[in-house]
């Protein structure tokens, strides 16, 4: 590197890091992309130079669902393999929040400590990831699902799937690709890798539900046309799938869940067989999709070359991310926070709810910026349904409360939701109206979620997202 | 009453992507509300419409790739039966792509031009793929009230001469963003709009409008009793504020 240009990084790097603190104080939020923006506009190419020093380069994650908490086991496995990883823990998962994440991890001459124990571990929003495989040059590229997903932001399902194709078509082949064997969108994505492909599927037939659900995206097989015969599905249109026209089938999967039981103690079990033998793994987290994203996980740390003690360390370590199924007491209430953007992901939440003892006390946040997506037609396409009678207390809030409380009253999960559109106010009437010693689940949209966390950090006395791990 | 419609919901599996689901569940419910027994038959590719068994018919928007499969099944299966049910006044709502196949023909931004079915007298075009969407929140004026959705839509639709707008927009933009009209009314029973969010569980005197049409042609019968409809006009009021919250900014 020349000399002006190490230190255009630097002065690039220190902005940054002020950036970052006087966005904090200033209270506009966790500095998490803001300093991504400033560094590129000093530096440009930053992320490139940034990650180029990673010893052990970088895994990028990315899909509908399931990021966050894939590329947080991910972290967790990779540091219990005795990595010192660099990881966009906040969510912010534009090229902006990677160059802040790298940015962070910096020391402010602009040098990385320790470079060679370093590796990158980066969620990274679906339609990003072609610019994030150029800047970075991961080593191993993870994907979780394929659903729709604010339709009015990333266009249709088919435009992500295209993006996707075209971003593999042009990686090297040394990168190691994962994928989920069950979601025929995401396991099609192996026609256009040029290396090495490794797949993770669930195998308990026990967990089966009887029939697709409105949520299902992939249907149809994009090379014949037919539509998909399943012997078993898990959620969406995930599962055991087959082209009866031209036999495009599930392919063999090298990691998979051959148990996965839900334990009354919050804890997810899953026995796993790979390639390094068996391995018997807990998580604190509810719901089937949160085993997938273990398999994720999983798979890139076999990917890594990491021992099956490692990994088994690594998620024993695990704690859920902010929003991502959080537990907390507030006010003698257990409060749990659980993030649901569309329609797959808040089934998946249903399902897991549905699935707990207990009587259900549920808060629904429901609100309509550019972040959630400013459409709110997909709650029509989710199915509260199954939740019908389930519980004794029901409130909606957000910007577009009615429009949830009337697809709540539809699905006859609350006769009488109570409707408040201010999410603090909402909150606070939860709490008081949630019995002493039971549990809230609250769930909100993304920019929602933001809020609540907020909130609940204040009287929780939680740390601020950007301080949490 | 004692009273039973039947309503066919076309390609529910391929046209199904913006929550139009619940428009179906809209009908459902009111009709159910009402001691009307409402039976739904879902028709995918390859089944044919048996045009003298249904009073109501719904087809919803999909994705382009499955669009026009959809544009190549109507013609080969559905559209003379769909043509002589909306002659006999059954009662159809076709709702943004549902809306452009059942025009005369779907011109995209790239590709051939997919022939539509010619419900109604209209057109689509899309100008080109780096022209902007239509994508918000939309009100627009129906009745001497007001209809509340979100659209989503590449495509300009023009009206001929034997069709008619079915509303005018007040915030959005409606069929091409230009002459001021959304949807359109073949007739008086057959109805497309670009309005999904879904359109009728927020729209609940436009489904009922429907329900009323249908029962009257099946049992001439048109009384519909009240039903609560107090979060319904709350949903409608929210998003009546929300578009007039964006006027006034615009305003300024």
């Amino acid at each position: 590197m020349s000399a002006v240009s190490s230190l255009r990084t630097a002065a690039a790097v220190t902005t940054a890091k002020v950036t970052a603190v006087v966005s904090r104080r200033l209270g506009f939020g966790g500095g998490t992309a803001l300093p991504g923006l400033v560094a590129d506009a000093v530096s440009p190419g930053l992320a490139i130079r940034l990650a180029a020093r990673l010893g052990h380069g970088s895994v990028l994650i990315t899909g509908t669902n399931g990021k966050t908490t894939t590329a947080r086991l991910v972290r967790n496995i990779a540091q219990a393999a005795g990595y010192w990883p660099v990881h966009n823990h906040s969510g912010s998962n534009l090229m902006r929040g990677l160059t802040a994440c790298l940015v962070e991890a910096t020391d402010a001459r602009g040098q990385l400590p320790e470079p060679e124990r370093r590796l990158g571990v980066f969620e990274v929003d679906e339609a990003t990831l072609p610019e994030a495989a150029e800047a970075l040059s991961p080593r191993i590229v993870a994907f979780t699902n394929l659903f729709r997903d604010q339709l009015d932001r990333y266009g249709e399902v088919d435009s992500v799937a295209a993006v996707w194709r075209q971003a593999l078509a042009t990686l090297p082949s040394s990168i190691t690709v994962v994928l989920n064997a069950d979601d025929p969108s995401v396991a099609g994505l192996a026609d256009v890798c040029r290396g090495p492909v490794l797949f993770y599927a669930v195998n308990d037939a026990s967990c089966a539900v009887y029939e697709i659900e409105h949520a299902a995206d992939a249907r149809w097989c994009p090379a014949c046309g037919r539509e998909y015969s399943y012997s078993a599905v898990f959620y969406g249109h995930v599962g055991h799938w087959v082209c009866p026209g031209c036999g495009r089938a599930r392919p063999a999967a090298d990691v998979q869940a051959t148990r996965v039981k839900q334990g009354p103690d919050h804890l997810l079990r899953l026995a796993l067989s790979t390639p390094s033998g068996e391995l018997d793994l807990s998580l604190p987290l509810i719901g089937l999709y949160n085993a997938y994203n273990a398999l994720a996980a999983v798979g890139v740390g076999l990917a890594l070359g990491v021992p099956a003690d490692a990994i088994r360390t690594g998620v024993a370590s695990f704690t859920a991310a902010f929003g991502r199924q959080e537990r907390m007491t507030v006010r003698g209430r257990e409060v749990q926070t659980i993030l649901a953007k569309n329609p797959a992901g808040l089934n998946q939440v249903l399902r897991a709810i549905s699935a707990e003892e207990g009587t259900k006390n549920l808060l629904f946040l429901l609100n309509d910026d550019i972040a959630d997506g400013r459409d709110i037609s997909w709650i029509w396409d989710v199915d509260f349904e199954m939740l019908a009678g389930q519980a004794t207390l029901v409130l909606a809030s957000g910007r577009r409360a009615a429009d949830m409380a009337l697809r709540l009253k539809y699905a006859d999960i609350g006769a009488h939701p109570v409707i408040e559109e201010d999410t603090e106010s909402a909150l606070e009437m939860a709490l008081a109206l949630t019995p002493e010693g039971e549990r809230l689940y609250v769930i909100p949209t993304y920019t929602a979620m933001l809020r609540v966390r907020r909130l609940l950090a204040r009287w929780g006395r939680r740390p601020p997202f950007w301080k949490e791990d | 009453m004692e009273a039973s419609l039947r309503l066919a919901h076309l390609y529910p599996k391929l046209m199904n992507l913006y929550g139009d689901r619940g428009n179906i569940l809209c009908l459902r419910r009111r009709c159910q509300q009402r001691g009307i027994a409402l039976t739904v038959d879902d028709l995918e590719l390859g089944e044919t419409l048996d045009p003298n068994a249904y009073d109501l018919i719904f087809i919803g928007g999909a994705q382009d790739r499955e669009q026009r499969r959809v544009a190549e099944d109507l013609l080969g299966t559905k559209a003379e039966a769909l043509h002589r049910a909306v002659a006999e006044g059954v009662v159809l709502l076709a709702v943004c792509g549902g809306y452009q196949l059942l025009g005369r023909y779907y011109r995209p931004a790239a590709g051939e031009e997919l022939a539509g079915v010619g419900i109604f007298d209209a057109w689509t075009e899309h100008p080109g793929p780096g022209v902007k969407r239509f994508i918000g929140n939309v009100v627009v004026r129906w009745q001497g009230g007001t209809l509340v959705g979100f659209e989503n839509h590449g495509g300009r639709t023009y009206l001929g001469p034997g069709a008619r707008p079915l509303a005018t927009v007040i915030s959005g933009f409606g069929n091409n963003g230009r002459d001021g009209s959304e949807g359109a009314m073949q007739g008086e029973n057959a109805f497309g709009t670009y309005l999904h969010g879904s359109l009728l569980p927020k729209n609940s005197r436009f489904a009922d409008h429907l329900i009323a049409q249908a029962l009257k042609r099946r049992h001439n019968e048109v009384a519909l009793s009240p039903l609560d409809d107090a979060l319904e006009e709350r949903a409608h009021a929210e998003a009546l504020g929300l578009a007039k919250k964006k006027l006034v900014f615009l305003r300024r």
